[in-house]
């Protein structure tokens, strides 16, 4: 049986580390060319996986000295933390009462709240640009603060409810009968058990925030105040020629770190996911 | 009994600000772009005026937005299609426990993690139509093409319409995997191990197991992620506006970057709102095929 | 039919040793129990001799050939988990089929024997059902019909009453056994469940910490326990112990009545005992008290059955009388029985 085992074992490895590679790939490709000497890079005969023509640092003194970057990721935290914040206020305590709300209409609220997330941007976008233009926020950051928590708040009190759904009913009661009233057994003892979610919620909620393009990409205007997302693609482009090797810099920078805080917490939101979308 | 105590009066308090709140940044858009598919409005017009259907007429005659409504279809069936086989062989490969796990699964999970349009410049650069590192592959390792004259010319990724479409299929593909692939992992080890043991003891081989009792009843979470990711995509303009603005000569389009050039680019919010509406009905189905999954999903 | 041997067999975790060199060895179409408290390994030695887990050294024989790296499928037997297991979206009827199509049988004969399977346990209208439609008994015998279709040579159970209610325990306890006699196929049988131990098995072997304490028939483990450990696990009331002249000293709470209460010819020994608190149980008194003289500090249980009519006041003190050789004694250290000496 060992031979067989054997096989196996390579023929599992191999899968594994070919979709690991694709999934990868863009990322590492992002890291080599960030450190690419610019005559290197437009080069197309010279050797793409290492630095034949020496590393260099200029691309990414470019990126934080001569562009905006920095001013863009400013931009995308003081959106991110805001929304978390309005996201954390209306979801949690929505979660909550969607979780203890017995019955059909409980249920089908629940339902309804998620499905609206099937409502895309790209349907609602043209109407809330006219809507973000009567009320002067156009190229305002706060136009996103407004209407981003349009997507994170369906998800995370689906999220919420199925953390809620997960603490016994009972120790609700024997608050209540220690004399609290029920919504202090909520804020003194429901939510501090709760911290796992309300993590995992606010990791959610920032990621999402710092993926949005649509939204972004048509409230705002002027450079200074596009969040990364939009800023990147759409900035360090000049003219006809994109300068690659800060652009892939500024995208590394914006994806890998946030991707690895989000690992932490995947598992946890994938149980809030799956729990929801099987039992209903 | 005070709000502070009745289970109900309670609820209705808690989940009131969401529900306003949904209400007037879903909501009422939603009934304002009904609006504006029927008017004749426009980024600088203050009102606007009831023309009927016209804008959906204008909209069908215009043959850019058919190929629109194909592409998007397209997109999106053939993406979610790759992604339902491709994440669950991914699934099924991650279930064992092995060493490193947790580096292959920080790497399989870059793609959705990272913003949208970040990965897809990545991808633009990959497949840039000159300095492409595929090309440099193909042309130096595989001397299958080159650029100097005398050798047949690498493909162009993003140029060529047929190439540009299947490039833009792959990275939503490559975008959309990991949360299938999660998905799909959490439904199988939901599958008591009992079941896995009882099959191995009735003689059920790795094939037949794999595909007479775990598939199955992984089923209905994996309809779930497909469709799920078949809406993500359906909805999607980010990949294609990143890669092709829709190009060459708007052979890429989908819908919702044409509504997108339409209305913002271009000011007709009424002709926008008209092309972005056809998304609806789709995504009502999808909705609804959603609900009959949830429901019909308790198995075990 | 085939006697399971197993030499040695040692499974090893991390953390801790699940399974600490067990010999045993069955004989033919025999119905035998793995009793034990959890924790104790019973389980693990099960799965090992199904192959769903891989020992740590040792071997298993079923059937005079020596199995330690076929898997399941190859080692002739069959299993019922305490979950039963049953395939949640196959009908009853495919749950049923399922082991003969992956076995290769041909299609014609599986109907018939399906059906033959399930006659037998009285589920013929239940075929076109889904588990989730079943009750728990039902579940059960589906998982029993599935189990013996395939004609295994050996029977693996792990804990299958565990999930029933306590009144349907006792019917399905009882078809199990006719069932198994009936067959004749031989059994092995994993349980906590000392009642069910001692009316379903031919022998049991009560484990503990991995390692077997006892092999034997019902009234041998019960009446002859080989140490402290089997003596206190089987019977409830669990046995009184105390310590006397160096030994542990054990008797069994229905082994001791109101002097005069004892017709027997054997020699007896007095003691007096002090009752602190009676529980009427109906078919039993169970009186709370201590041995007055002898073991004043410990508490013990005597069990009065109904038909001893002798009044019992709390607080008193009674003679009572045990047969001496119901007394059994245990070294003080190692817990292992040893020869009896006086009081």
């Amino acid at each position: 049986m060992n031979a067989r085992e054997g096989g196996r074992k390579v023929v599992h490895r191999s899968v594994i580390a070919l979709f690991a590679i694709f999934a990868s790939f863009p990322f590492a490709w992002m890291l080599i060319t960030t450190f690419k000497k610019t005559n290197d890079l437009l080069d197309p005969n010279s050797f793409p996986f290492w630095y034949p023509k020496g590393a260099t640092l200029e691309n990414l003194r470019v990126l934080f000295e001569e562009t905006l970057f920095v001013r863009w990721v400013g931009n995308t935290l003081f959106v991110g933390v805001v929304v978390v914040i309005i996201t954390l206020l209306l979801a949690v305590p929505a979660g909550y009462a969607l979780a203890r709300l017995s019955g059909r209409f409980g249920e089908q609220l629940g339902i309804g709240i998620f499905l609206t997330y099937l409502v895309p941007p790209t349907i609602l976008f043209i109407p809330l640009a006219k809507v973000v233009a009567m009320l002067h926020l156009q190229d305002s950051l706060w136009s996103l603060v407004l209407v981003y928590p349009s997507f994170t708040i369906p998800f995370c009190t689906w999220l919420m409810m199925g953390f809620f759904k997960a603490i016994p009913k009972d120790i609700e009661e024997a608050a209540m009968v220690d004399g609290l009233s029920r919504l202090a057994a909520f804020t003194k003892v429901i939510l501090p058990m709760s911290v796992a979610g309300i993590l995992t919620v606010i990791i959610f909620t920032f990621t999402l925030v710092m993926q949005e393009f649509v939204y972004g990409l048509t409230f705002i205007n002027s450079g200074r105040n596009f969040t990364v997302s939009v800023g990147v693609p759409s900035f360090l482009v000049r003219g006809d020629v994109y300068f690659w090797g800060s652009l892939m810099g500024a995208c590394f920078i914006a994806s890998v770190p946030i991707a690895i805080l989000y690992n932490f917490f995947v598992d946890r939101f994938i149980a809030g996911f799956t729990v929801g979308a099987v039992k209903g | 009994m005070r709000v502070a105590d009745s289970e109900n009066a309670l609820a209705r308090f808690l989940i009131a600000p969401a529900l306003i709140y949904i209400g007037a940044v879903i909501g009422v858009p939603f009934v304002l772009s009904l609006w504006f598919a029927v008017s004749d409005v426009t980024v600088s017009s203050t009102a606007g005026h009831f023309v009927g259907l016209s804008n959906f007429r204008l909209a069908l005659e215009d043959p850019s937005f058919s190929r629109a409504l194909r592409n998007t279809f397209l997109f999106a069936i053939a993406s979610q299609l790759v992604v339902i086989v491709l994440a669950t062989v991914l699934a099924v490969a991650l279930q064992k426990d092995f060493r490193g796990k947790w580096v292959v699964r920080l790497l399989i999970l870059l793609p959705w993690v990272a913003p949208v349009s970040l990965g897809s410049i990545g991808w633009l650069w990959i497949l840039d139509s000159i300095y492409s590192v595929i090309n440099y592959g193909m042309d130096h390792w595989l001397h299958m093409c080159g650029p100097e004259p005398g050798k047949t010319p690498c493909p162009v990724w993003l140029g060529q319409p047929a190439l540009a479409m299947s490039s833009i299929i792959i990275v939503q593909v490559w975008r959309t995997l990991p949360l299938a692939t999660v998905i799909n992992l959490g439904g199988l080890t939901s599958i008591p191990q009992d079941i896995h043991d009882a099959a191995q003891i009735d003689g059920a081989g790795f094939f037949r197991t794999l595909f007479q009792i775990t598939l199955p009843l992984v089923l209905p979470i994996l309809l779930v992620a497909v469709l799920f990711g078949f809406v993500f995509a359906f909805t999607d303009m980010i990949v294609v506006w990143v890669l092709t603005r829709g190009g060459p000569y708007d052979m890429t389009q989908v819908l919702a970057s044409l509504a997108f050039f339409k209305g913002i680019d271009g000011g007709d919010l009424a002709g926008a709102s008209a092309i972005a509406l056809f998304l609806f009905p789709v995504l009502a189905a999808a909705a609804i095929l959603l609900l009959r999954l949830a429901r019909r999903s308790e198995v075990v | 039919m085939a006697i399971v041997e197993t030499k040695q067999l040692r499974k090893v975790f991390t953390d801790h040793i699940a399974v600490d060199g067990v010999d045993l060895a069955t004989r033919e179409g025999e119905f035998l129990v793995l009793l034990g408290p959890s924790g104790c390994g019973k389980t693990t030695l099960l799965r090992m001799i199904a192959g769903l887990e891989k020992q740590t050294s040792g071997d298993i024989v079923i059937g005079g050939s020596v199995v330690n790296d076929l898997p399941p499928r190859e080692r002739k037997i069959a299993m019922v988990f305490q979950s039963y297991a049953l395939y949640p979206h196959l009908t009853v009827a495919k749950n049923i089929a399922f082991p003969l199509k992956a076995g290769g049988t041909p299609s014609d004969q599986i109907e018939k024997r399906v059906q033959t399977a399930a006659s037998m346990f009285g589920i013929e209208r239940l075929l076109h059902r889904k588990p989730r439609q079943l009750s728990g008994g039902e579940r059960q015998r589906v998982a029993l019909a599935r189990a013996m279709v395939r004609e295994p040579a050996v029977f693996l159970l792990d804990e299958p009453l565990s999930n029933l209610d306590a009144k349907l325990r006792t019917s399905a306890r009882d078809e199990l056994q006719q069932f198994q006699r009936r067959l004749g196929t031989t059994t092995i049988y994993v349980t906590h469940d000392q009642v069910e131990a001692m009316g379903l098995g031919h022998r049991i072997a009560v484990m503990s910490k991995g390692k077997v304490r006892q092999l034997g028939p019902p009234q041998e483990v019960y009446n002859d326990p080989a140490d402290t450990f089997v003596a206190g696990f089987l019977g409830s009331p669990p046995m009184n112990f105390f310590e006397r002249n160096g030994a542990t000293v054990g008797f069994r709470p229905e082994q001791i009545l109101p002097k005069g209460q004892y017709s027997s010819q054997e020699p007896l020994v007095h003691l007096w005992y002090r009752v602190d608190r009676v529980e009427n149980l109906g078919a039993d008194r169970l009186l709370y008290g201590v041995l007055r003289d002898l073991a004043p500090d410990v508490k013990m249980i005597v069990n009065l059955p109904f038909t001893v009519h002798q009044p019992v006041t709390e607080g008193q003190a009674y003679e009572f009388s045990i047969k001496q050789s119901d007394l059994k004694f245990f070294d003080k250290e190692t817990g292992l029985r040893v020869a009896p000496r006086p009081l």
